[in-house]
């Protein structure tokens, strides 16, 4: 705090205050290189005839986890070397080097990025951390609030995405970050210096070096953005349009495609014609009339319930779910989509694989009876179900690991004629089942859309805890269950739209961290 | 040793006179071991002291030289009783770990060594591992130091100051017949920096002269009625001994001008932050030109009370800068003092945090808190310090603190524990949640999500030790982890001998990754790889029957999920008594792919047949539900979100560090999560057979594809 009578007094600090060596904060994942980088740092300094000091803190944050590389340098005054700190002090840092865009958020929280200082050069691509990745649905945190933050706090920024830039030149984020420190001119030295430190290193110069050039050109090219358009934020489905060109090549699919086009509202056309495309490939084009008859339906009764003051929000979701309730996963549909012709492709590219390589596959398969008998006949398998020794006999022949080749013969066949049997799937017990549930689900939305049209929405957007095979089905079947019946019970209330909402939410997250049954009987108590 | 070299570093060790080192602090400490004479060097590793024990295992040919004889020690009690070998000979003898869980473990030895005293000099260099980035419980090394006498250096952070205490110390040693202690911290340990080197030498009195002519000495054997004559001697002798020396050499430094109102008392390790908060209140510039008198205590134990009366005397009030707690040197320093009359006011702890972190930040605050209460006009007009909460109280940054997700470590790609803790996930899932015991090391991540395993660890190595309170037959088993290098740190007789003697009916789970890893993936007796200098290759199947174990079961293969949960399944229920030891072992994959995957870059350059394998998701068959997920939390295994506006959630993804060890695909095969999990494998140079088989096979395939293809409604647009 300023005092009055401080300010009266006679004695000057000693020194210059702005006297300091330029200090480098690196913030990077454990495992990620920061110390390559760090070292080549304090060897630019160095080199330069300066005083250079790095400090690093690895423990056990060297297996993945978040950790700060700081280097401090100044020049040597005659005899005179500087005394050098060795860590960060909040307000006081001239340049953050961030590896990662969640750490570089990490970075603004320390208080390290500070407006008319900090340069801080980011590479904005994600690594997701482990609680983003394990939520049982979208978890991602969300870029924007980064972009946002730093926006605010530094001084200058300097953010792409410099992992790609490393891979597409053969190299690693390190001389990116370098290239781009290089750049910035936060540094007073030359490019050719930088280009010194990396050669010296002997390690896989040409790749660094192309690297670092790369990263140094896209800095200074005159169209280089400083942040906010080019942060590649992770964007929500909700908020994102489908970007489908109007015309399929095949002649039956247009005609489908011309009359979602003709019969429903506009705010509804793209995704009606991405579940389309979604049903058909799953079944067939009779399958495909059938979900575009669905929707006319329920079109009509969304009109009826003043749908057009709405955005038609009803047949927009119904849109969404009922493509994926149709198109539920089941042995064929996985068998199918593993023997596709372009799956190949795509993990040959993938793994980068060529022509003067073989490429196998090796699929982890669990089936057991239950998927099995899915198939089936429905009245055949609810034969089989009914013989509880036959079964359990069965199940304990069929039920175990096993491993698929995919590309030898025997197994190809296998998987083949398994993707075939589409032909018989609508007799299938599974589809009865499937079918009966969609019913009542729509049934349910539309009852409840009569009184409150924001809860039907609501409750069709709860067709998504439905997913996965086995285990995992079965618990989002059950999931969706308590969900809806608890829906039904506070329907009335004016607000049931946004408990449905929660309730939803708290489902989905439900086996990591989310507490359905806590909301359900904070629900009970004031219900 | 691990696949991996220390030739660069070893380089260092061999600078000569006048020549310049430039390096990790770490590192001048191990070039100034061999500078001062060292007959023998100890210890264990952990961080931040590993890489000085690496360092020496790979400079076998620079010790053989020099005459050193080098090992890494089975734990901290076995290095500290090395230091035995100065008790009657004149030979200089150094021994390193991490500090305070490395001195728990040795206090027995060095409480001994303490009180006997030495002849030549004994050196402990303690890695204080205190404060960020610290793994371990924040306690001090220096209470250790004042319980049993013994010196502790805390030199200022500078190669040249470190190198030189290291020689001072040896010296002060001998000089005092007690053992010394030097501390340095993590940033320190890690801190580039350069000094100017000197030649190594060679002891005059080598470790093969001692074993020829052994000497013993009654008196220096703790018994009585010898030990309360040591208790006497430590006072009455080896006490102003060390002061004189300390004294005559100056090992403690004044900086600044010779007279002031008021002065600091610091540890040496404190010395540059405390720099840099003068600077920031304008009472120094960067190059240490400070205006308030400095006392920098590079001795922490003793005080020197000469030199702090004669310090304190003219001045109002001192200032003692002393990280962690409690605060012993303000103690020390109020009762030099009081003792002698002097009325200067001693500060610390009321103006300085109790506990944490002495960051800059932290001392500029204390200093400028203690010149405000004591000497005003020296903070003259007070230039602005840096301070960032105007930036953290915008409401951007506010918003963000609840969008950034912590990121803990976890187990690295590949690693084999992890299928073993997916078992134990699973086979939880069927028998209910049980009482875990962890331990120390990589496996303690089982803590920490997506596992969310263990409920205590107790220190290294006794894992296994810290479920004996479960023992008895009757409810749910516990289980108790514990890894290789804490198997034979302690955990055969602490933990295994232990549950066998006393017949636990518990689970025992042993890590065996062929390394002890999380140090840095040093070789232990059951280590697998070939080693020149050690035996290795010693089971720990053998070990564990040799104490009396009889219900043992081996996994050579970790990442068989299905095999493991098995095992655990069996040891879980079945009714034999006494313990049930399970040892599952699979290659650290860290090591693994150091020592793997430049033969495999080799072999595929010089046109060998080489299956390289990957995993891979099939992104349509995925429904983002994420289970693989957490029953895997792998590093290469991440989530995408997809272009397909009817997806809500976004899908797993496995990038290219995928190192195939095959984790997922056992998960999701043992706990039938979905059939998205795929291997990929690509054959490098194959042969004409591979060819042959890949040509009838594709033919086939392709013409089975196409002809569905043809039937198909074709999804593209145009």
């Amino acid at each position: 705090m300023m005092r009055d009578d401080s300010l009266r007094l006679p004695l000057a600090p000693v020194g210059d205050p702005t006297e300091r060596p330029i200090s480098i904060a690196i913030v990077a994942m454990g495992g990620q290189g920061g110390g390559v980088l760090t070292g080549w740092i304090v060897k630019l300094a160095e080199d330069a005839g300066w005083v250079a000091q790095s400090t690093s803190v690895p423990g056990v944050a060297q297996r993945t986890g978040a950790t700060i590389y700081y280097v401090e340098m100044m020049r040597p005054s005659g005899n005179l070397k500087p005394v050098l700190a060795q860590m960060p002090t909040p307000g006081d840092v001239d340049i953050v080097l961030a590896s990662e865009f969640m750490e570089a958020g990490r970075s603004v929280l320390r208080g390290i990025v500070t407006p008319g200082r900090t340069t801080l050069i980011a590479s904005d691509h994600r690594s997701l951390t482990i609680s983003e990745k394990s939520a049982p649905g979208l978890g991602i945190a969300d870029s924007a609030a980064v972009t946002d933050a730093i926006g605010v706090t530094a001084r200058q920024t300097i953010v792409f995405d410099m992992n790609a830039l490393a891979v597409a030149n053969g190299s690693v984020i390190s001389a990116a970050l370098f290239g781009s420190l290089a750049a910035s001119g936060a540094l007073p030295f030359t490019r050719t210096d930088y280009h010194a430190v990396i050669k010296a290193d002997g390690k896989g110069v040409e790749a660094s070096v192309r690297t670092f050039d790369a990263a140094f050109d896209q800095v200074t090219a005159p169209q280089h953005i400083a942040f906010a358009d080019t942060a590649s934020t992770l964007e929500t489905a909700e908020t994102r349009v489908a970007p489908l060109p109007p015309r399929p090549t095949d002649q039956r699919l247009g005609e489908r495609v011309e009359r979602i086009r003709r019969n429903l509202p506009q705010q509804a056309q793209d995704m009606a014609v991405a579940g389309l495309v979604k049903v058909v490939d799953f079944q067939d084009l009779a399958y495909g009339d059938q979900y575009i008859a669905l929707l006319e339906g329920l079109l009509v009764r969304d009109k009826a319930l003043g749908g057009e003051t709405q955005d038609y929000a009803f047949t927009l979701q119904a849109a969404k779910y009922l493509a994926n309730a149709m198109a539920y996963d089941d042995v064929v549909r996985v068998a199918d989509l593993k023997t596709r012709r372009a799956r190949y492709g795509r993990i040959a590219k993938e793994v980068g694989a060529g022509p003067q390589h073989i490429l196998h596959t090796t699929e982890y398969m669990h089936p057991r009876l239950e998927e099995i008998a899915g198939i089936l006949p429905a009245g055949f398998a609810t034969w089989l179900q009914s013989r509880a020794g036959l079964y359990r006999w069965l199940d304990r022949k069929v039920s175990k690991g096993r491993r698929v080749r995919t590309y030898s013969a025997g197994w190809f066949i296998m998987l083949y004629v398994v993707a075939g049997l589409r032909w018989m799937r609508r007799s299938s017990l599974r589809h009865s089942i499937e079918v009966a549930s969609r019913d009542r689900w729509l049934e349910d939305a539309l009852g409840m859309a009569q009184t409150n049209y924001a809860l039907g929405v609501e409750v069709l957007k709860c067709r998504r805890l439905i997913k996965g095979y086995s285990d995992t089905h079965a618990r989002g079947q059950s999931k969706f269950a308590k969900v809806i019946a608890e829906i039904r019970s506070l329907s009335l209330r004016d607000d049931a739209a946004e408990w449905a909402r929660r309730l939803r939410e708290a489902a989905i997250r439900d086996s990591e961290g989310g507490d359905l049954e806590g909301l359900i009987k904070t629900i009970r108590s004031f219900t | 040793m691990a696949e991996r070299s220390f030739a660069r570093e070893v380089e260092h060790l061999r600078l000569g006179k006048g020549e310049e080192f430039r390096g990790e602090a770490i590192l001048a400490i191990t070039k100034g071991l061999l500078q001062a004479g060292v007959s023998y060097v100890g210890g264990y590793q952990g961080s931040p002291i590993s890489h000085l024990m690496d360092v020496l295992a790979d400079a076998k040919d620079i010790l053989d030289d020099l005459g050193v004889n080098f090992q890494s020690s089975a734990n901290e009690a076995t290095a500290a009783a090395m230091l035995s070998a100065s008790v009657m000979y004149p030979l200089r003898g150094a021994v390193a770990w991490k500090s305070t869980v490395g001195t728990n473990v040795a206090s027995d030895a060095l409480a001994n060594l303490a009180s006997g005293g030495v002849m030549g000099g004994a050196m402990v260099i303690i890695g204080e591992d205190y404060g960020e980035g610290s793994s371990i419980m924040q306690e001090r090394t220096h209470a250790f130091a004042m319980k049993s006498q013994m010196w502790l250096l805390d030199p200022r952070p500078d190669h040249g100051r470190i190198v030189d205490l290291i020689e001072k110390g040896f010296e002060l040693s001998e000089a005092s017949n007690t053992p010394v202690m030097l501390e340095v911290r993590v940033r320190t340990c890690h801190m580039h920096g350069a000094f100017e080197c000197k030649d190594n030498v060679r002891p005059a009195f080598t470790i093969e002269d001692a074993k020829n002519a052994p000497k013993r000495d009654l008196g220096r054997i703790v018994l009585p009625p010898a030990a309360y004559e040591h208790e006497q001697e430590k006072i009455t002798k080896r006490l102003p001994a060390a002061i004189e020396f300390i004294r005559g050499n100056r090992l403690n430094e004044w900086f600044g001008p010779d007279e002031g109102k008021v002065g600091i008392v610091l540890q040496g390790g404190m010395y540059n932050n405390v720099i840099r908060a003068l600077q920031y209140l304008g009472l120094s510039d960067a190059y240490g030109t400070t205006q308030v008198p400095l006392y920098v205590m590079n001795v922490t134990y003793p005080v020197i009370d000469s030199e702090v009366a004669e310090f304190a005397r003219d001045k109002t009030s001192i200032l003692m800068v002393e990280e962690g707690q409690p605060e012993y040197l303000e103690q020390a320093l109020n009762t030099v003092l009081k003792r002698q009359g002097i009325a200067t006011r001693v500060q610390g702890k009321d103006v300085l945090p109790m506990a944490g972190d002495y960051t800059v930040q932290a001392i500029a605050q204390g200093l400028a808190t203690f010149l405000e209460q004591n000497d005003p006009r020296l903070l003259g007009n007070r230039p602005p310090l840096p301070d960032a909460r105007a930036v953290l109280a915008e409401p951007v940054v506010a918003k963000l603190k609840s969008v950034v997700p912590p990121r803990p470590p976890g187990l690295c790609t590949g690693c084999p524990e992890r299928p073993i803790f997916a078992a134990m996930k699973l086979v939880q899932q069927e028998l209910g949640e049980h009482h875990i015991s962890a331990d120390i090391g990589c496996h303690l991540f089982s803590i920490l999500p997506p596992f969310n395993l263990g409920a205590t660890t107790m220190g290294f190595g006794l894992g296994a030790a810290s479920s004996a309170a479960f023992g008895q037959r009757g409810g749910k088993r516990s289980i108790s982890v514990m890894g290789d290098g804490g198997f034979w740190h302690n955990g055969l007789t602490s933990g295994i001998g232990n549950a066998v003697f006393n017949k636990h009916d518990g689970v025992f789970l042993i890590v065996d990754n062929y390394y002890s890893s999380a140090t840095g993936g040093q070789d232990i007796l059951s280590s697998r790889a070939p080693n020149k200098n050690r035996k290795t290759n010693n089971p720990l199947s053998k070990a564990v029957a040799g104490v009396g174990a009889t219900w043992v079961r081996e996994v050579d293969n970790t990442y068989d999920v299905g095999r493991m949960r098995e095992v655990f399944r069996e040891a879980l229920t079945t009714n034999d008594e006494g313990p049930k030891i399970i040892i599952a072992s699979s290659e650290c994959m860290l090591n693994k792919q150091r020592r793997v995957r430049p033969l495999v870059t080799k072999a595929i350059r010089s046109g060998k047949r080489v299956v390289k394998e990957r995993f891979g998701v099939d992104e349509d068959v995925c429904t983002g539900d994420h289970a693989c997920i957490r029953l895997s939390g792998c590093p290469s295994l991440s989530v995408k979100q997809l272009d397909d506006p009817l997806r809500d959630d976004p899908v797993a993804a496995i990038d290219n560090s995928c190192v195939a060890c095959g984790n997922c695909g056992e998960v999701a095969e043992a706990a039938v999560l979905c059939p998205s999990f795929y291997r990929a494998d690509v054959i490098h140079n194959p042969t004409a057979c591979d060819r042959f088989k890949e040509r009838l096979s594709m033919g086939l395939i392709r013409v089975l594809q196409r002809h569905r293809e043809r039937r198909r409604v074709s999804m593209e647009f145009a």
